[in-house]
């Protein structure tokens, strides 16, 4: 057992099972075998987290074996305690995936599952992987999928939509491929990320490294101004894909910062600091009221993830000021933790928002808010869930949105007041987005026959949100599991963050 | 001077391959029409007879011969293996395409061969003559061959343009080579270079020559602004002519390269580094930006092949072991690629009915999705993403540009392929999310088949396991 290769089997299994649903074609009972593949894989994410030892900050799970021997690249995977919530999120958001799509999609139903799966095991990959190119690899191969995904099973523009999603995120990674062959060549032939951690660099070349990232990362994440291909994926991706879009994939942006930008390139991030908070505070504020606008009620969500993933890319840099403002390390901590918090928080919420969209879309086929009104009288215990996750979406303290929030601005106090003004007028204006669109789509009067005739939602759906709103619940009240296995990880970061390089 | 048997030893492949042409040339005569397959078994048995003389006779240290014209070395035996496979799979995917239309004629494959000896004569060449008399067999085939439909007029007019652009470069090339001889007294690879390492400097005539010289390097390799036949040519041949114009001859173009530039001029690197540099980003810039407006999937893959040309200058230009290495490794890639490209062409063609059209694989996912598959791969594989093979040769020589602090020079050529990806994507697009509007079935040579998908799963396994060939 404790020679299991266990990172490699979450990643190979969902591979190999998605090629698997490919062979075997249509005719096959594809569903359940899917179901199978993710659930297994599921139970087997959850060893992680039994194995894990929180009082480490070395990486865990290590598997290390040569792979392209020419540039000493490795087949090195691990994980720590940024990454193994995230593995886990991953691997249990694609099991509702999976349920999502049962009576849903229609037509190629094979393709559809064997895409999820796929991505699946790449996602799982970009998060353990220890190696440079191996990240890479994971991270571009990433978009294949997606870009199916999108193109085939999304809404009327959807090929508009797909092609700029790809366009936009392969212009940011490919920056990021040669900041990462530089420091290949600084390092002396080596392209492991550890490696890189260690690496001594110089201002300017911190700089122009940080920002190769920046754009990689920023644009997944996405922040504000290089937001604008994720509404357009969001809407028109199907209910599956904006669930993975945003419960996993923007976090892998979020991630590359904790991995990459901040240990490498500690010095640029010092400096430029300002930019990230401007960014972050710009999509926490701007955004918001761009969200309230919305009639579109995935567009809504989409706008509201940007403003969330903002709070997490600045609880990420609040250090540097707090060190500066304060002199001392206290609280800086706190803000990556509420970020990774957001972040993981952020993935459960969002993910039962956009089921709860899907479920209205697959009755009424809209997505615009006036096509609605007074569906809580018809579907009671839809209206239910979805209140929860508006009320938790808005940061209602007893849910997971909230410990994140309040964690960024606590520590944002400590860094400049006005910070923590600016972070916390989130609470208005996410409550008011999210309870607005609550208001027009459940609430009121019946206002068409269409609705009028919406039947409450099945078992599978309930199952589907109900396992969300476990989490939701649970990490809202109790906090600690999450926190616990992050905290020396964080730690560990923020010790070797503070080090200058030069 | 003497001969000596080892030496007629060294070129053995060569010479079975001129032989072999020979004869099959003579016995085609006598072959009737419907049992002209025999033809084509002799062919491929040739090349396969090719290979195993080649690992046969391959040195461990290089060896001169033949008065020091001919090379046999290293990268000489890789790259010829590499022709014979490109070769061979060339023309494993004609015979269908030539069977339909009436052109399944013994000639065709004879030029093959022929071409296919000048280009072994250019990789083994170490000495300007040589090369010359490589490349000038290699062209005439191709000529020939682009012509091989002499009752389509797109066909001859291809081939016009391509005899005469040709001329015009081989002989820019012969000028430079000429002028090569006045400056330095020699045109053996080897003399030339240790003539202009004795010089102090180097000498306006030595920068003339070395212009000429590239210049028909360029217009051989078709980097921009000596690009203007590719398009044309690729898509006036007949698409089996494409596909073995745009694989296997590329091969050899780099291995010329390769011989004049860093072994003979290498000299003069300060030099050729900054034409090298124009010339390839003018190429990736020209390359993709032109094949985004292009309807017609040859004419695509033609300006997809002169950005691909432009990356394995910057290999060459990087001017480092590393740099040649991943030059090579990128062409073979590439031509694996455009093998499997045009292959693809063909498989969706038929009597009649040209499938060159970006149209024409609308909707493919839903007529046959495992050739649609094999097409997504060579796609993503051109635009360089993981984890295809195409990815490694970017990455090997972007690794190669940036180690010789251009840093400057990889961010234009990822930009660029950035611009790149959104055609290859689009026809991933029309193949995935589109319906189609040609329901008729595929080509149903299981060969075609069995070959296609092999090149397909070899640009994919070749990715996931590319330790073995990076070596």
């Amino acid at each position: 057992m404790a020679n299991l290769p266990l990172l490699s089997l979450l990643i190979w299994l969902p591979i190999f099972g998605g090629l698997l649903l490919l062979a075997v074609g249509e005719r096959a009972p594809v569903r359940p075998l899917a179901l199978v593949v993710s659930i297994l894989t599921f139970l087997a994410s959850l060893l992680l987290y039994t194995g894990f030892d929180s009082t480490t900050a070395a990486m865990q799970f290590e598997e290390r074996l040569s792979w392209i021997a020419a540039f000493n690249v490795f087949y090195h995977l691990g994980v720590d305690g940024i990454s193994m919530p995230l593995i886990i999120l991953t691997s249990f958001t694609t099991v509702l995936v999976v349920l999502a799509g049962w009576e849903v999609i229609k037509e190629r139903m094979a393709q559809y599952l064997a895409a999820f799966l796929i991505m699946e095991g790449l996602m799982i990959g970009v998060f353990s992987a220890l190696d440079a190119v191996l990240f890479y690899v994971f991270w571009e191969g990433m978009l294949i999928p997606m870009f199916l995904i999108i193109g085939m099973w999304g809404g009327p523009r959807r090929v508009y939509a797909t092609i700029k999603f790809f366009l936009y995120t392969f212009l940011g990674s490919v920056f990021m491929l040669v900041a990462l062959i530089y420091m290949y060549n600084k390092a002396g032939g080596l392209f492991g990320v550890l490696d890189f951690h260690q690496l001594q660099l110089g201002l300017t070349e911190q700089v122009l490294i940080f920002l190769a990232f920046l754009i990689a990362f920023a644009v997944k994440v996405p922040m504000w101004p290089v937001h604008t291909w994720l509404p357009d994926a969001h809407v028109e991706a199907p209910t599956g894909g904006s669930v993975i879009l945003a419960a996993i994939m923007l976090k892998i942006g979020g991630y590359g910062f904790l991995r990459f930008s901040l240990p490498i390139t500690p010095d640029a991030s010092m400096e430029l600091d300002w930019l990230i908070i401007l960014m972050s505070l710009v999509a926490v504020v701007y955004i918001s009221f761009v969200a309230l606008v919305q009639e579109d009620m995935k567009k809504l969500i989409a706008y509201s993830s940007i403003a969330h993933m903002g709070f997490a890319t600045l609880g990420f840099f609040l250090v540097f000021s707090i060190l500066r403002n304060t002199g001392e390390l206290s609280g800086a901590a706190m803000g990556i933790q509420g970020g990774m918090v957001q972040m993981v928080s952020h993935g459960f919420i969002s993910a039962a928002l956009f089921l709860c969209v899907g479920v209205l879309y697959d009755r009424l086929h809209s997505r615009q808010i006036v096509d609605y009104g007074g569906v809580a009288h018809r579907m009671p215990v839809f209206a239910g869930f979805m209140v929860l996750f508006a009320m938790a979406n808005a940061g209602l303290p007893g849910t997971s949105g909230f410990v994140g929030e309040f964690m960024v601005i606590l520590a944002s106090f400590k860094a400049n007041f006005w910070y923590a003004f600016l972070a916390a007028t989130t609470l208005i204006l996410g409550a008011a987005y999210t309870l607005w669109m609550v208001k027009r789509v459940l609430y009121g009067e019946v206002t068409s026959d269409k609705v009028a005739k919406l039947q409450d939602i099945n078992g599978r759906e309930f199952l589907v949100l109900g396992s969300l709103a476990v989490p939701v619940l649970l990490f809202g009240v109790w906090p600690a599991p999450l926190v616990e296995v992050m905290q020396v990880t964080i730690e560990n970061l923020l010790a070797h963050i503070t080090v200058s390089k030069l | 001077m003497p001969l000596e048997t080892a030496e007629y030893l060294l070129a053995l492949p060569e010479i079975w391959v001129l032989g072999m042409a020979c004869l099959i040339l003579v016995l085609d005569l006598f072959i009737r029409d419907d049992s002209r397959i025999l033809t084509y078994l002799m062919v491929q048995a040739t090349l396969v007879v090719a290979a195993l003389i080649t690992l046969a006779v391959q040195v461990p240290e290089p060896v001169l011969a033949f008065g020091n014209t001919f090379i046999s070395d290293g990268m000489a035996t890789v790259l010829k293996l590499f022709i014979y496979l490109v070769t061979g799979m060339g023309f494993l995917y004609a015979r269908p395409y030539l069977q339909d239309r009436g052109l399944f004629k013994g000639e065709f494959y004879v030029l093959g061969l022929f071409a296919m000896l000048g280009m072994m004569i250019m990789v083994s060449a170490s000495h300007f003559l040589t090369i010359y008399l490589g490349l000038e067999l290699l062209s005439l085939c191709l000529y020939a061959m682009v012509a091989f439909n002499r009752d389509s007029g797109t066909c001859s007019e291809a081939a016009m343009k391509y005899f005469v652009l040709g001329a015009l470069a081989s002989g820019m090339l012969l000028y430079g080579i000429s002028m090569l001889y006045g400056a330095t007294g020699s045109l053996e690879i080897a003399a030339v270079a240790s003539a202009i390492a004795a010089e102090e400097g180097s000498s306006i005539v030595l920068i003339f020559a070395l212009c000429f010289i590239v210049v028909g390097l360029a217009f051989k390799l078709g980097a921009v602004p000596f690009h203007m036949w590719v398009p044309d040519v690729y898509h006036g041949a007949p698409t089996p002519v494409t596909l073995f114009i745009g694989s296997a001859p590329k091969i050899a173009a780099f291995a010329i390269v390769m011989r004049v530039l860093v072994d003979g001029l290498g000299g003069l690197v300060a030099d050729w580094q900054g034409m090298l540099v124009i010339l390839a980003v003018l190429s990736l810039a020209v390359g993709n930006v032109i094949a985004i407006a292009q309807t017609n999937l040859k004419r695509m893959l033609a300006y997809s092949t002169i950005s691909h040309v432009g990356f394995l200058l910057l290999g060459i230009l990087a001017g480092t072991p590393d740099g040649y290495a991943a030059a090579m490794f990128y062409i073979i890639t590439y031509a694996l690629m455009a093998v499997g490209a045009f292959g693809m062409i063909i498989l969706l063609s038929r009597a009649g009915f040209e499938a060159d059209e970006l149209e024409d694989f609308r909707g493919l996912n839903a007529r046959n999705p495992w050739f649609a598959f094999m097409m997504l791969i060579l796609m993503f594989s051109m635009a360089g993403v993981p984890p295809t093979v195409g990815f490694y040769a970017k990455l090997s020589v972007l690794q190669a540009v940036i180690q010789v602090d251009m840093v400057w020079l990889a961010l234009v050529a990822v930009f660029f392929s950035v611009i790149g990806a959104f055609y290859y994507i689009r026809l991933v697009k029309i193949m995935y999310f589109d319906s189609p509007t040609d329901e008729a079935a595929l080509q149903s040579n299981p060969g075609l088949r069995a070959v296609l998908s092999v090149n397909g799963l070899a640009v994919l396994g070749l990715g996931v396991f590319c330790c073995c060939i990076s070596s």
